[in-house]
Formats: structure tokens, sequence, C-alpha cells
């Protein structure tokens, strides 16, 4: 097939559940590129790829597949007919090899025995399709990293016909080296001739690996363009519909005594002896590679997992405390957002109000009976301060887009008035606009006094936000960068400086399940 | 989807089907009331004052258990050693009463109490080392029937009219078990709906981890549950003994699966964070009408049970379908 031909091509493609989604979407997808679609969450990114990859079908519009209309009605057929997807969250059985799981819906047997001679033959070469000829076939998947189980994935779409190949935010959970090992196969697909769809809301990964984007904004195409006419800037502001700055004013704010100390945190090998101090109205950010123990130290902290060593003071004057579980950390005045807010925070059936006044409950009742209107006006009261976009405080919380969700769970915490608040990725998987929401509340919040310690991988967002920046390599705080004397090379020689005596491409991503 | 639903006729749509409205009720009440009007026509005598009180005397014990296994189910549990817990405590009053001489409201006060000590066991092994309590409940279960044996030597242990004042019908053939455990089920609904401690456990259903990094500690809540379906146990075994006059170290067995059906018909979620008292009311009437009509129109005891099992799988089912359109109506 020659390059840049058309092989999937949709026209006039819409769909429609309660309301319309995707409105009347034209675009070609073409061998041998890589067409980057993004916009913001609720955009249609992830409609427009199902409908494609057949898992539903459109209400309005047609599709041309290499010549033939094409209108899957299922996920197998299309992947019969060589459209394929990678999911975000990775369908993968953790207790079954490599082999079994490249071949669980074929597996080579005779009488119903496993060929396992065969089975491992067809499984190395599967695997030397993603240049991981070297994993032994006969691994149990779940004992690999991050990165190599989505190679698993993504070497398990390449078994038979491969035409059309989509990628939904691969990145999302790997290490900076696994995204150069995925960056190196998406380039040898491509010049193979697949077509090759790639999602991702990181700009500065669509700019190196696409040469085209696609750009959605409210269930509609907004461009369709090659990738270098656009600066980021401008990709950003296609997206948003509206000028976002580059640079936030933290306002004026009084940066205090420490308010937080903590002294050797050690748990395990995933967090080794870590010390550091947070003042108040102070924005603390912590660096450093997934799996680096960014999420781990947050944890002891905030008495969600038990430490081997380590002592915290809190207040003002510093007070030794002793925090053993969530419940004394919050009793401390200690708030933990966490990164996986639908595992990890939310009740997602339960409506806003009863998720805000999770923890909140003393406050909202009397001698241990609901009083239903202050709960709801204390939702209310959420809803408005964090701007969360709603139909009713009665609506379930499932329902909101992310970054909504995310506003619901701060809401819950500014309620509490505690102190100390750790913020672990806040802003993954926020669309541009509601990012900023929450940088101002972050700003607002140091405004007030309180100590913040964020964590996150997006390094620009802290270098934006942060006053100071500590980075964390396998569980060690290498150092602690000011505001005046960071740069993003330096931060980043210091997440890998851990691993250099390590093995590290298969321990940097030490699984860091949401369990 | 234009068509017009039944829930759309003036009743409340709660959203995404978690939780229980007018609808849900109806529809049970409906069930039931389908039953009432096919058992009447099948047999004369179905409809009567008779069945009534004979129903009415006989669904205590069921009603106050399926009220215990609905909090259980709702914070993902489930207690399989409901019916001899109830054997237990049972055999307990009988030897505090006939073996030591107490009186009979001190030896009901002790039953009760051993009950929710045995519920508090399988909630504390089940919280301290995190073990399901389907296996730590099945232990209790036969822990418990061995003791019930232990202290009657077997037998059934004739204890007397002490208790009957319980059974005996005050007004309309009701009697004050049927109060009782009418109040139960009252007081249970809105300790789940109007306090603290219901919303915990409604929540600690849906996402134990997310209400522990709340900072709130879900393990006495846990353990409180199972400690009141203990309670519950023992306070059925009271209003079996009155009824029976004797405690029979075999009561209660197979007991636990009559109450999970009743919960289930109702349409509590076996996987937690979902779940109605009234709905369980509704389920144990459900399926106490069933058994009642089945003896009267004379349907042999295979018979009834392959129908009762068909009602309890059609009721799952019907739910599902329930629970999966409310979701898709969002």
């Amino acid at each position: 097939m020659s390059a840049h031909e058309s092989v999937l091509s949709v026209t006039g493609l819409g769909k429609t559940y309660a309301q319309p989604v995707l409105g009347d979407v034209t675009l070609d997808l073409r061998g041998g590129e890589v067409l980057a679609l993004t916009g913001e969450n609720g955009a249609g990114k992830s409609t427009l790829s199902k409908l494609i990859s057949g898992l539903e079908t459109p209400t309005t519009g047609q599709m041309t597949y290499r010549g033939q209309p094409y209108s899957p009605g299922s996920r197998s057929e299309a992947e019969r007919l060589g459209v394929r997807m990678v999911m975000q969250e990775l369908n993968l059985l953790p207790t079954l090899t490599v082999a079994e799981n490249l071949f669980l819906d074929n597996l080579p047997s005779h009488a119903g025995w496993i060929s396992q001679k065969r089975l491992r033959q067809l499984a190395t070469a599967a695997m030397a399709q993603v240049g991981l000829d070297a994993i032994d076939p006969d691994t149990p998947v779940g004992e690999l990293g991050i990165g190599h189980q989505q190679m698993v994935e993504i070497a398990r779409n390449l078994i038979g016909d491969c035409h059309v190949l989509i990628f939904d935010e691969p990145t999302a959970m790997l290490t900076a080296r696994e995204v150069e090992l995925l960056f190196t196969q998406i380039e040898r697909l491509r010049q193979r001739g697949v077509a090759i769809v790639y999602i991702s809301h990181r700009l500065e990964e669509l700019q190196r690996v696409s040469q085209r984007i696609a750009v959605l904004r409210d269930g509609k195409l907004v461009c369709a363009e090659p990738i270098a006419r656009y600066s980021s800037n401008e990709l950003v502001n296609l997206m948003v519909g509206r000028e976002v700055g580059e640079h936030i004013d933290l306002g004026r704010r009084e940066i205090g005594a420490p308010l937080l100390k903590v002294e050797h945190m050690t748990r395990g090998d995933k967090v080794r002896d870590v010390s550091f101090e947070v003042r108040a109205g102070e924005i603390f950010g912590i660096s450093g590679l997934i799996g680096a123990g960014r999420t781990e130290l947050l944890r002891l902290i905030y008495g969600a997992d038990r430490a081997d060593s380590g002592s915290i003071q809190l207040g003002r004057p510093l007070q030794p405390v002793n925090i053993d579980s969530p419940k004394a950390a919050v009793r401390a005045g200690i708030a933990l957002i966490t990164e996986d807010r639908k595992g990890e925070g939310l009740l997602l059936p339960h409506s806003i109000s009863a998720n805000v006044a999770l923890g909140n409950l003393g406050a909202v009742s009397r001698a241990g009976v609901l009083d239903p209107h202050a709960e709801r006006q204390l939702a209310e009261r959420q809803i408005s301060a964090m701007r969360i976009r709603s139909a009713s405080p009665a609506q379930a919380v499932g329902e909101l887009s992310g970054g909504n969700q995310q506003k619901v769970v701060i809401g819950r915490w500014l309620e509490r008035d505690c102190q100390v608040l750790m913020f672990d990725e806040p802003t993954r998987g926020i669309d541009v606009g509601a990012k900023f929401d929450i940088y101002g509340l972050l700003a607002e919040l140091a405004r007030q006094g309180k100590a913040l310690v964020v964590v996150s991988s997006d390094l620009r967002e802290l270098m934006l936000i942060c006053d100071r920046i500590a980075v964390l390599s396998a569980g060690q705080l290498i150092e602690t960068f000011d505001r005046d004397g960071w740069s993003q090379d330096q931060i980043l020689a210091a997440a890998f400086a851990g691993y250099q005596k390590r093995d590290a491409l298969l321990h940097d991503a030490a699984p860091r399940m949401d369990a | 989807m234009k068509t017009p639903t039944l829930d759309s006729a003036g009743t409340p749509v709660r959203r995404s089907g978690t939780y229980f409205g007018l609808g849900t009720y109806l529809g049970l009440a409906g069930a039931l009331l389908a039953m009432i009007v096919l058992f009447s026509f099948l047999s004369s005598h179905f409809l009567s004052y008779a069945t009534f009180s004979t129903l009415a005397n006989q669904i205590p014990d069921l009603m106050v258990l399926a009220v215990g296994m609905t909090f259980v189910l709702i914070i993902g549990g489930i207690d399989l050693s409901v019916g001899s817990v109830l054997a237990l405590a049972a055999s307990t009053v009988s030897v505090a009463i006939l073996g030591w001489g107490w009186s009979v409201l001190p030896a009901a006060l002790l039953g009760m109490a051993i009950a929710a000590l045995a519920g508090s066991i399988t909630g504390a092994v089940t919280v301290a080392w995190r073990i399901p309590s389907f296996i730590v409940s099945l232990g209790v279960l036969e822990m418990a029937r061995g003791l019930a044996y232990q202290f009657t030597d077997s037998r059934t242990a004739y204890i007397g009219d002490a208790f009957s004042w319980f059974s005996n019908p005050i007004a309309f053939g009701i009697s004050p078990a049927f109060i009782i455990a009418l109040l139960v089920i009252i007081l249970a609904q809105l300790v789940l709906t109007r306090t603290v401690f219901g919303r915990y456990l409604i929540g600690i259903g849906t996402n134990e981890e997310a209400v522990r990094l709340a900072g709130i500690d879900p393990r006495p809540y846990k353990i409180g549950v199972f400690a009141l379906m203990g309670l519950l146990a023992g306070l059925a075994a009271l209003f079996q003994i009155s009824r029976l006059e004797a405690a029979d170290p075999n009561a209660g067995s197979g007991l636990e699966l009559q109450v999970i059906a009743a919960v289930v018909i109702g349409g509590t979620s076996l996987m937690g964070g979902r779940g109605s008292i009234i709905s369980t009311f509704f389920g144990v009437l459900i399926i106490s009408v069933l058994a009642a009509g089945l003896a009267q129109i004379g349907a042999s005891e295979p018979t009834k049970r392959i129908i009762t099992g068909a009602v309890i799988v059609i009721a799952v089912v019907l739910d599902t379908y329930r629970s999966r359109r409310a979701t898709r109506r969002n």
C-alpha cells in the first residue's frame, strides 16, 4: 500500500445519546501517517474512536474502509477487518502468561490440549513485531512493568491484519523511557503503512509523534491540518476555544513558618529516608517518574499506609504528631486528594451532595441524624464556590466530567479547613480549561496561609505553580529546587539519578496498581 | 427512547438507578398484588382473615432477619450464619430458663447478647484479617450450630408459654411480634436513609477505600453491622420460641438462604452499596405470600421448591433489567 493514501474515511459522522456528543465529522485516516486526535474532555474523542472501532454505532454519517462501505457491528468485526484500538485501560489477564494473553482468542491446540511449543513460537514472533522478542513468552503479564504490558497489548493488536490502529491516551501510565519505547514502535508501524490515530492531551507528545492533528471541540471537528503549522499555544486555543495564559498570577502570598515537617520517612524500598518541610503559604511540588515513590510518600504522610520509620511534625509551632490512619491525619489537619479519584476518592453512583458531605457528616447532622437541608446547602455552597458544572446537587458524581469530579473531591476537603493539603496529580485527565480553575484554587489556598504539597507528572505544571520542587527518584529525595534556581533539564536529570545503578528498564515502572 | 415509561407518570425518577424510589416500591407492590390475585383465583380460601393472620404471625422472624441481612449486603458482606445463630440464641434461652431457673427477661436478654456476640465475632474476624465474610460466617454457622446442640443435648427443649404473649394476636389478628418487627423495619429504614451511620454503610459498600481516605475508619461500622445482624437473629429466636413454645437446636437450618432470597428479591445488591429496607419488606412479603399460597392450593413440597426457586431467579433478572434501564436513561 502506498503511503498517505486514505485507508479509512468518515463522512458526516455523528452520534447522539441523550444529547448529541459528536456531530458531522468528516475525516480521513491515511496509511503511513500518525493522526493526532485531541480536544478537551468530553469533546468527542472517545466517541469518535469507538465509532471507528465498532464499539458504538453512529447515529448519522458513513464510513469507508479501503474503498468499501464500512459499518462494523461489533469490535470483533472491526478487528477482523483490521481496525484495532489499544484502550487506555489495558485489557490483559495478569495471571496468564504473555503468550496466553496474546493468543487468548485463538490458542493453538490439539484436541483441546494447548500446544505449548507452537504457542511459544507464535508469541515470540508476535513480540518481535514490537521489538521485544527478548521477553520470555512464559512470563506472567502481571510481572511486567506497565510499559511492557502495553507493548503486549499492542503486539496482540498486530496479530493478523492491522491497517488502522487507534491509541487512546497510551502514555498516561508510562515513564519517560517507556514512552520512548512506545514512540519507536509507533514509528515502525507508521513505516509499515498503518494508519495510526493517537489520542492524547499532551501536546509535546503529539508534536513529536504525529504528522497531522485533528482537534475536536464540543463534538465538532475544528481542524485537521499538518501539525507543524501550529504552535502549542495555538493548539491549546483551538481546543479550548479561548485564550489561556501561559503564566498565572498566584497573587500576593506570605510564606511563613514551616507547617509540615517530614523526617526520614521510609517504607520498604518504595520510599527511602525522605525528609522535607513545607511552609505556610507555600506550594511545594514533588516531581519524579511514575514509580519513583511519590504517591507512596503522600500515602505514608496521610497514614493510608504504615511507614517503617520516620516522623511527622505539624502546626505552628511544629509539634510531633502520630498519624497511623487517615482518620488521625484528618484530625491533625492533613488532607489528601488522591490521584485515582474514581477508585479512591468518590462514591460514583451517589449524588454530589453525598460526596461532598462524606467526611463532613458531623457538620450536617445532629446526634447522628442527618439534616438533608444542611447537606444540600453544603453541596450548593461548594458547587458555587468551586464552579462545579452540574444539573443539581442530587446529580450522580459519575455523570460529571473529570474536572468537575475533581472539584467535588476538593470541595469536600475545603469544608474541613485542613492546614496541610496534599494533591496527587490534581489535574490528571482534566481538560485545559478546568486545569486553570484548579491552579487558581491552589493559589487561593496558598494565599490563605495553607501549606500545599502537589505531586504531578506534568513538569510544566509544577514549574508554573510551585515555589519549590523536590525530585524523587527510586524512592529517594534527590534534590529540592527553588523557583529561581531550577531548569527543566536539572529536574529531569534528578528524576533519573536514583535509577542509574539499577537495571532500569525492568524496574523503573515498578507496578503501581490502583488497587 | 421516546416511549413513556411507568416512571414518567408523576413518580420521582431517581438518577442512575442507585436509589430506591417510588417506582421500585410500586413495581414490588404490583408483583405482590398480582400474586395475591392469582392465588385468590386458584384457591377460594386464600383471600381470608385466616390466611392473613397466619401470615402476619409467621413472618416476624423473617422480617427482622432480612433487615439485618440488608445492612450486611449493603456493606458488601454476607452472613450465612443467621439460622444457626438463631438456634444458638434459642438454646441459650432454654438453658437459662430450664437449667439455671432464670426468669424470662434476663434469659431473653442473654440469648440476644450471645447472638450479638456471635455476629460481632464474624464481623471482627472479617475486618481484622480482611477475610471475606462469606467464609467467616460459614465457620460461625458450624460453630453456632454445634454450640446449640451442646447446650440442648441435641434435643428440643420445651419452654412452655412464657413467651407466648409475643405471638398471641392482640387486635385484628396481629401479634406483638409482628408489630415489633414492623417497628424494626421503620426504624432501620430511617437509620439507613437519615443517619450518619446509614450513610457510612452505603459509602463503605460503594467504595470502602474512598470512605477510609475521606478520614473515616470503616472498621467499627462493619463490625457493628454484623453485631446488629446477630442481635436481630437473637430477636428472631425469641419470636420463634414464643411460637413453638420450645427451643429447637435444629431451628433455622437453611433459613439464611430464605433470608438472602427475600432481600435480593427486594432489589438489594449483592455487590454492596445499594439497598432499601422497604424493598426488603416487600421481598419478605412476596416470598411468604408465595409459600402460603402454594400451600393453600395444595402444591407438593417439590413443586413449592421449584416454583420458589424460579421466582427468586425471575425477580433478580427483572431487577437487573430495571436498574440497567434506569442507568441507560441518563
